[in-house]
């Protein structure tokens, strides 16, 4: 591909050049524009100006975009070619959608997570198709010596009407690309979109349901060697001894040794997190010898020290402590319910809390507790490396593949530009996949054999050597008038090792005198992103805890949260809540509706909750029948708003999903831990949720507010864990306080 | 090790492996049949299932050795061009997410409506009980049974 750069425009958000077959090449900022919560800015690089992103239109009309971020089921592998698609004015059948490998000098922020690709590609991806619609425009009327005006676009075709002449848009691609970019492009008004906002299927559906390769656990290739790992027997630990007398004989086994993934003075940053620095590697000529030979693999292990360093998150240090010892869930519970009678550090504070509690004419207290989970991708950890002295070739399902070749490239001590990463599609990611630990582990097999190697971990090893949530704990407190108004309210949250409190979310700023705190404890376990961090346990535990305040005044518990918002919108308290209290009492009203909530049918019983994160607003109610002791989930309504939705079908069955893996996590999960051992690492024992504990409906509506689309990968995950609750206690008379409620 | 011949999708297939090696990294590692997921290794999650005759069948614990000269249909065989009735019912409803767990559910669900072509939705979810998938898409995955049930 040939670079000629013919014009750039002022703000650096586009490129055009000259494919070298004959075409038009528009490289794109697909973030463009986007502004970040001072929240966000400490997750995300800084660089932001780069283009990222690429439109391609070839002189026989394909449309190709290539699409930087990985798809790992959240689709947006067809609904981002769709908003192309709509701009430029093709049929959107006609664009095609390649996964880019990585590559840091024409692409940044690689990522997968934090519900965001819709909604920093959105403008990025608008202005290119619209741009390069302009610029095709242009160019037949230069051809054609007519005014740019009279060229009008219909599916992929220009044409002028007054001569009645016609082509597609593959024959000016090549002359367009020769065009200054425009500096300023009309982008469409949101009712004009045809493509946008209807409903598309799966791009690679065909391919999935034929079994086709897809997966990082399918790639073979000629001469490839199969690679596991054998990790120390419990957190706190490392490897003593190995012995492989036994093992390094059996069929199949071709050599096994240590490796030590990270060197100790790296500079580690946040998503370098690793369960195990060193583990031990066993290779062989196929997954069942590797199997075989793994069982009679023995090992000793002695005690870890403990270890004070400094980490960056994208810049910034942070403290980070991995205490020695064997931890357990019981000593963990302990401690939090420890924590949480002792002052934390205050994040927040308006007006004169602990006064306005003394006069409350009445005081909810209550104390909620998440235990470690595990993220069960369906596709276990697994990474494919082929290093020579020279090259390192990568390649598999990763969430934040920018982070990992950078640390790959320390650890071999070899440049970037030698290093390539290829991307493929996950099998489930949720945040575990955002720690690609086991794609170093690859790549030092790999060079270690000097041979091609895919590394594959077992359920077990996925399970016992994970990177988990964190285990959490919050109690609240709120006071009520002799009038029941909610005047007082207290949060204290803490977690080990991190905090899932956001202090200025709701219902901050609508209680005149609030207190939030937070506290942390150091622990040896792993931990990192899952679905929702933070969220997925605080929206559990606030909004039970509002049903309850809310029964304790007497109100009912859509009405209660709506005074508050509306307390909120009217006169808030504070100037940083981070919520908009109209479209947060929006989605409460749309499922009030929705669910017919002033008349609830017979037998089933009702709870209702709200959360917003991600940018987006969620709220759901849930209907529960009991059938032998046991619940049965009925029915769920959900409200979303997040904006414009591109593909509504698609975006309907994230949410189903989303809810459905929220319900399970709420009834089901949990991973305890004894002398520092998980104490499940099958599907055997750790249950997850199942068909006949789906809801048998799943109703899901948009909020249609013609505004700027956020993410939807995770905001409808974390209040139905609430919701469930409160259904559950209106069911049994019983609250839930504990995850997971059926544990 | 040991020779196999094996009657994979219609085909006889030749193998020299452990005996005791379950079908699935037959499959897998040897027959480059890839589409029949490792999910578990021991039957809990279905992300393995084929069909060995028409019975749905977790290949992950069946060792190569007692497959014997039976009918082994994977994902791949399950029809030429993907127009399996339960094949095209799963694109029509846009059941996928990930998609990794989906070839073992459409051949739980296939060999499910070969035995019982109008299942209910009790029976549907009794069958499809072995199969977990993490991304949550029960709700299609039993509206596509049912789908494909009321057209074959």
């Amino acid at each position: 591909m040939k670079h000629l750069e013919v014009s750039e425009s002022r703000r650096q958000f586009l490129k055009a050049s000259s494919l070298a077959g004959g075409g038009l090449l528009l490289s794109f900022n697909w973030l463009a524009s986007c502004r970040f919560s001072a929240e966000e800015m400490g997750e995300m690089p800084k660089e932001w100006s780069e283009l990222n992103g690429f439109l391609k239109i070839a002189d026989n009309g394909q449309v190709t975009i290539m699409s930087p971020n990985p798809e790992g089921g959240q689709n947006v592998k067809t609904s981002m070619p769709m908003i192309v698609a709509d701009e430029l004015d093709v049929d959107w059948k006609s664009v095609r959608v390649e996964q880019a490998p990585l590559n840091l000098d024409a692409f940044s922020f690689q990522w997968l997570g934090g519900s965001q690709a819709i909604r920093r590609g959105w403008p990025g991806l608008r202005q290119a198709g619209a741009s390069a619609r302009l610029m095709l425009r242009t160019a037949a009327a230069q051809a054609w010596e007519v005014d740019p005006v009279e060229v009008t676009t219909r599916s992929g075709v220009l044409e002028h009407q007054p001569s009645g002449r016609s082509a597609g848009y593959g024959a000016f691609a090549a002359a367009a690309a020769l065009l200054p970019v425009p500096e300023e492009v009309p982008l469409k008004e949101p009712g004009d979109f045809h493509i946008i906002g209807s409903s598309r299927k799966n791009v690679d559906g065909p391919e999935i349901v034929t079994g086709k390769p897809l997966f990082g656990s399918d790639i073979s290739e000629e001469g490839m060697l199969i690679a596991m790992i054998v990790h120390p027997t419990a957190f706190g630990l490392k490897i003593k001894s190995v012995d492989d007398s036994q093992a390094r004989n059996m069929p199949g086994i071709r050599d096994i040794f240590t490796i030590q993934i990270l060197d100790e003075a790296y500079q580690k940053e946040y998503f370098d997190t690793l369960t195990f620095n060193e583990v031990v590697a066993i290779v062989g000529d196929s997954t069942w010898q590797v199997m075989q030979a793994k069982k009679a693999l023995r090992i000793t292990c002695e005690p870890i020290a403990t270890r004070e360093e400094t980490r960056l998150r994208f810049g910034q240090p942070y403290p980070f402590v991995t205490p020695s010892g064997l931890e357990s869930s019981a000593g963990h519970e302990r401690q939090m319910e420890e924590m949480a009678v002792r002052p934390g550090a205050i994040r927040r504070k308006d007006g004169d809390p602990e006064a306005a509690f003394r006069r409350a004419a009445r005081i909810v207290e209550r104390s909620y507790t998440g235990p470690f989970l595990a993220h069960n991708c369906m596709e276990p950890m697994t990474f494919f490396a082929d290093v020579s002295p020279t090259h390192a070739r990568l390649k598999g399902p990763l969430q934040k593949p920018e982070l990992t070749e950078k640390a790959l490239s320390a650890r071999l001590g070899m440049p970037l530009e030698q290093i390539d990463f290829e991307m493929t599609r996950l099998g489930g990611g949720y945040g575990r996949r955002s720690y690609a630990h086991w794609a170093i582990e690859a790549a030092l097999i790999s060079q270690h054999m000097g041979a091609p190697v895919k590394l594959t971990y077992s359920r077990e090893d996925d399970m016992t050597a994970g990177i988990y949530r964190p285990a959490y704990h919050v109690r609240f407190r709120a006071g009520l008038d002799a009038e029941n108004n909610l005047i007082a309210f207290h949060v204290k949250a803490g977690g080990i090792p991190e905090s899932p409190l956001a202090a200025n979310r709701f219902p901050a700023g609508a209680v005149p005198h609030y207190l939030a705190e937070e506290w942390t404890l150091d622990t040896n376990l792993t931990v990192g992103s899952f679905r929702a961090p933070r969220s997925n346990f605080m929206a559990a535990s606030e909004q039970s805890f509002l049903d309850e305040v809310a029964e304790a005044a007497g109100k009912d518990p859509i009405e209660f949260r709506l005074e508050l918002l509306e307390q909120a919108l009217t006169n808030p308290v504070g100037e940083t809540n981070d919520y908009d209290a109209a479209r947060y009492a929006g989605v409460l009203e749309l499922v009030r509706e929705k669910s017919g909530w002033a008349n609830p049918p017979d037998g089933l019983y009702r709870g209702v909750s709200a959360y917003f994160c991600h940018n987006s607003y969620a709220a759901q109610v849930l209907d529960l029948v009991m059938e032998d002791g046991k619940p049965r989930v009925q029915n769920v309504t959900c409200a979303l708003d997040c904006g414009i939705v591109i593909n509504p079908d698609a975006a309907r069955n994230l949410t189903e999903g989303g809810i459905v893996d929220g319900i399970g996590n709420a009834l089901f999960a949990e991973l305890p831990f004894v002398d520092g051992v998980a104490q499940k690492d099958n599907f055997d024992r750790y249950r997850m949720i199942r068909m006949a504990e789906a809801p048998k409906a799943i109703d899901v509506h948009f909020v249609e507010n013609g505004m700027d689309p956020t993410g939807l990968g995770e905001p409808m995950f974390p209040p139905v864990f609430a919701a469930l609750a409160n259904a559950l206690y209106q069911a049994t008379g019983r609250r839930h306080y504990r995850q997971p409620f059926l544990g | 090790m040991a020779q196999f011949t094996l009657n994979i999708n219609g085909t006889s297939r030749e193998v020299d492996v452990d005996p005791t090696t379950p079908l699935l990294w037959v499959l897998r590692d040897h027959l480059n049949l890839v589409g029949t997921k490792y999910g578990c290794g021991i039957a809990q999650c279905g992300a393995c299932t084929v069909h060995v005759g028409d019975v749905a069948t977790r290949s992950c614990m069946l060792p190569v050795s007692s497959v014997g000269n039976q009918n082994v249909t994977t994902i791949e065989g399950l029809s030429e061009t993907g127009d399996h009735p339960v094949q095209q019912a799963w694109l029509e409803a846009d059941v996928p997410q990930c998609g990794y767990c989906q070839a073992g559910q459409i051949m739980t669900a296939t060999a499910l409506l070969k035995q019982n072509p109008n299942p209910s939705d009790a029976e549907i979810e009794m069958a499809m009980n072995g199969n977990i998938c993490r991304c949550g898409t029960y709700v299609r995955i039993k509206e596509a049974i049912k789908n494909a049930a009321s057209q074959s």
